[in-house]
């Protein structure tokens, strides 16, 4: 019996640290509406800055504490830069931009880590008076523990003082129902933003210091708090601070007495346990619905148009040049294109999913490794030939897509994405911890193209052909009428209904038909490398894929096979540098700030003056343009 | 003291303001009046930096005011009381009185709570309840003693009787005319000539984003022709 009373103890208290961390991106997104990527990386320097303070200054019962909280500080500090020199510019551009800039700020972080406190797993200092054991009935378990059961309420209860009993907490709690009324009263919002941040960056980093006699400081605490983080805030509701500390136990709990019973399911059940809260409760434990009432003005979106004669042309002169290109460069540039078009394909089902879906995908790499493995997997267990397992890989990853996306379009905006992002994390623990059949981390191996279409020339024209043609095909879909109902969902969930559309279907079809496009491209990456790895699927890999969108611009259609072009370009280039990371994770901010279209976007909207890049409209619809020239 | 000149608005690309020009001076009620989409929140918005305005001056006891964020529009003095009301339904009714104060301004009223409570009775008793739960006219009423709460120098008053019962909607007159009485201006806008001309000294008829009349309110109640090309509905 006590051993489950100390298990039980042990899950409350490392619940405290996840719930530090939750309830700070909690406080973020509820204020600003952004969902920052790197509040695992400053959970991450909150062990790092707590393992140098507490080695300076950590003499002593108080100076371990001071040091602790210095360690806090100092994140909150790096909030403060990132709030200033970043975000503050991106409140107004769309959502994804802030995304794909604190994913910048994950690499850049990852990199100054690794320079500043080396590869080597750090080990926890311990609390002076604090270092000892307790028996519990005869069980023993760390002093430490039961001081972290302690944090978790006491910040709970210091967060509730703050936001109810100060004037700054009810300013914060308006900004998070209507901001620009809140601006109306006379609050400067730049200003209650940046504090929200950067008290919500020190929350992280307490929680990275408090663990740090129990989990030490690696640099793998980024990725692994995150995910952790998003079902917490995600299955609490998204904004309530309450609601983060119950899921954060109920996480905790679930983690702790799963390893007794499941040892190797653990990140399983986690994911499982949110999805089913997430299905019965969609705004999760206690949250509240999003109020869709007054958001800022978001500008008009230019609407999309099928090609015009000069873009046309572009595209022809394009796909010249790389019917041409084996004669022109040699096989390295060959694999380096084939390597492109796969990724363009990838990129293009994810771009269709969000720009015409309005769907934003975190987990869209489960799909594309999904595929990669289906192929795989039917080669190596059941002998099928190539072609066949080409064909049937995009039918893998598209059943994969049914399953996942029949709970995820039950979700919307921002739910959507985590839950995306959960699911693709099972898919990839599943892959990475069930070694019997996938070989878990060492990959599958040797899965190589039938004889006819193994040299390089060969699979070339076959990758060329495959991922133009999917393109051509989900551009196709966009302008089909399936494709007007899907964006007239986008657009408007409840008008769109009300002219009897079906919009869960509409959307389930969309994502199963993204989810299948990207499997194919999944496939030909798996027959032009010869191997996989769950690296294939993991979020790292779901963020390649938005980024290369983002690069090319999300309002333009040709924008995924240029952002897919620069990435790898860009990867290229930086990977032979030791602090690549770092290269392009200021790369990815300087993208942002400077090209907040994207590079095709960019370039649309400066040649598209001069060029007839769009066809022109028919109808009377009035846009952008006609509204300019009138 | 407030004065808006030849102002040009947009929404994103759309052209929704043209050469819109008012005035509003110590103590007098100013009704805004048109139909549905003519352009009245627009102005009001652009007074309050919230839309984007291209051309013109405005200005509030003689300080330019275009192109400042709209926090500091409000802190010059600037009130405004929205449309379809915006209460923080998740905070009390007290913590949104708490959420509008600012310090006291020289030349104008200064509100405190208890002013307020005096002045809306009904939100005394509410004091502790969740905002949200409060009915449309309770509403309505806490977003005018929000604002006051700022201690503005004039008040932009967005349509304060769309969708309320009758009976509220004397309420608010008499509120209106309360406010007025400290010599607080109101820029009022409004859809029902019979309401405005139970409050209103002056008036500008706005249509499809330019003002067609301004004059008194007795002078656009005569002229059977104005309110029959902009008014009839």
């Amino acid at each position: 019996m006590s051993v489950y009373l100390v298990q039980f103890l042990s899950g409350l208290a490392s619940a405290s640290a996840l719930f530090l961390a939750a309830s700070g991106l909690s406080i973020i997104f509820g204020v600003t509406r952004v969902v920052n990527f790197a509040h695992g990386s400053f959970y991450m320097l909150g062990a790092f800055f707590g393992y140098t303070f507490v080695r300076e200054v950590g003499g002593g019962g108080i100076g371990f504490w001071f040091a602790l909280l210095l360690a806090a500080l100092a994140v909150g500090l790096v909030g403060l830069v990132v709030e200033l020199v970043i975000l503050r510019r991106l409140y107004k551009a769309p959502e994804l931009f802030q995304l794909i800039a604190t994913f910048g700020v994950i690499l850049i972080v990852q990199d100054v880590a690794l320079w500043a406190w080396g590869a080597e797993d750090l080990l926890g200092p311990r609390a002076p008076g604090l270092t000892g054991i307790v028996r519990i009935f005869g069980t023993p378990m760390p002093v430490y523990d039961l001081a972290l059961i302690a944090a978790g309420p006491l910040v709970l209860a210091a967060l509730w003082l703050l936001f109810n009993r100060t004037r700054w907490g009810i300013l914060v709690r308006a900004a998070t129902e209507d901001r620009e009324m809140v601006a109306a009263l006379g609050v400067n919002q730049s200003l209650l933003f940046t504090g929200v941040f950067v008290l919500g960056s020190m929350l992280a980093g307490l929680g990275g210091a408090i663990q740090l006699p129990k989990g030490g400081a690696d640099l793998l605490m980024d990725f692994g708090i995150l995910a952790e983080m998003f079902v917490v805030v995600v299955v609490g509701g998204m904004g309530s601070i309450l609601g983060a500390f119950l899921a954060a136990v109920l996480i905790s709990l679930l983690n702790t007495f799963g390893i007794l019973v499941w040892p190797d399911g653990t990140l399983v059940l986690m994911f499982i346990l949110m999805a089913v809260i997430l299905v019965v409760r969609p705004t999760g434990l206690l949250g509240r619905p999003e109020t869709a009432g007054h958001k800022a003005e978001a500008g008009f979106e230019t609407a999309l148009r099928p090609a015009g004669p000069h873009y046309k042309l572009f595209i022809a002169a394009v796909l010249a040049l790389l019917l041409v290109l084996p004669v022109l460069v040699g096989e390295f540039y060959l694999i380096l294109v084939i390597d492109i078009l796969v990724l363009a394909l990838f990129a293009t089902s994810l771009h269709f999913l969000m720009s015409t879906g309005g769907l934003v995908s975190f987990g869209h790499a489960a799909f594309y490794g999904g595929g990669a493995y289906a192929a795989a997997l039917l080669v190596t267990y059941a002998a099928t030939p190539f072609e066949l397992a080409l064909l049937l890989a995009p039918l893998g990853a598209g059943l994969l897509a049914l399953v996942i996306g029949w709970f995820c379009v039950r979700l919307s905006g921002v739910y959507f994405a985590m839950l995306t992002l959960a699911f693709a994390q099972v898919a990839w623990s599943i892959v990475f911890q069930w070694s019997d059949v996938t070989n878990g981390d060492d990959g599958l191996l040797g899965i190589w193209p039938s004889a006819w279409a193994s040299g390089t020339l060969v699979f070339y024209f076959l990758a060329l052909v495959i991922a133009v043609g999917g393109i051509f095909l989900i551009r196709r879909v966009i302008f089909a009428p399936f494709g007007y109902g899907l964006r007239a969902t986008r657009d408007s969930t409840l008008r769109a209904a009300a002219i009897g559309i079906d919009i869960k279907r509409q959307q389930l079809v969309a994502f199963v038909f993204a989810g299948a496009m990207a499997g194919l491209a999944g496939a030909l990456f798996v027959f032009s490398k010869g191997s996989v790895f769950p690296d294939e699927m993991s979020i790292p890999r779901s963020f390649d894929a938005l980024l290369m969108v983002l690069l090319g611009g999300v309002e333009s259609l040709s924008g995924p096979f240029v952002g897919a072009a620069a990435f790898t370009y860009l990867h290229d280039e930086l990977i032979t540098f030791e602090y690549w990371r770092l290269l392009l994770g200021l790369t990815i901010v300087a993208l942002v700030l400077l090209f907040p279209q994207g590079l095709a976007g960019a370039a649309k909207h400066y040649l598209g003056r001069y060029l007839k890049l769009e066809a022109e409209p028919t109808g009377a619809a009035v846009t952008k343009r006609e509204v300019r020239e009138a | 003291m407030l004065s808006v000149e030849k102002i040009h608005s947009y929404y994103g690309q759309a052209h929704i303001l043209t050469d819109v020009s008012l005035a509003l001076s110590t103590g007098e009620v100013v009704v805004l009046i048109g139909r549905n989409g003519a352009g009245k929140s627009t102005t009001i918005k652009s007074i309050m930096g919230m839309v984007k305005v291209t051309e013109g001056d405005i200005s509030f006891d003689g300080e330019a005011l275009r192109g400042e964020p709209t926090h500091r529009i409000a802190r010059r003095g600037i009130g405004y009381v929205p449309e379809e009301r915006r209460v923080f339904t998740r905070l009390t009714v007290q913590e949104n009185l708490e959420a509008g104060q600012q310090p006291p301004r020289e030349g104008a009223p200064r509100w405190r709570f208890d002013d307020l409570f005096d002045l809306f009775p009904n939100l005394a008793e509410a004091r502790h309840r969740l905002a949200g739960t409060l009915s449309g006219g309770e509403q309505q009423m806490l977003t005018i003693a929000r604002t006051l709460m700022g201690n503005p120098g004039c008040i932009l008053l967005d349509e304060p009787s769309e969708g309320l019962a009758p009976v509220v909607v004397e309420q608010i007159i008499k509120v209106i005319q309360q406010i007025k009485a400290q010599g607080l201006p109101i820029l009022l806008s409004e859809q029902n000539l019979y309401f405005a001309s139970l409050v209103s000294d002056r008036a500008y008829v706005i249509e499809t984003g330019r003002i067609r009349f301004s004059g008194t309110m007795h002078e656009l109640e005569e002229n059977a022709e104005i309110r029959q090309q902009y008014l009839a509905v």
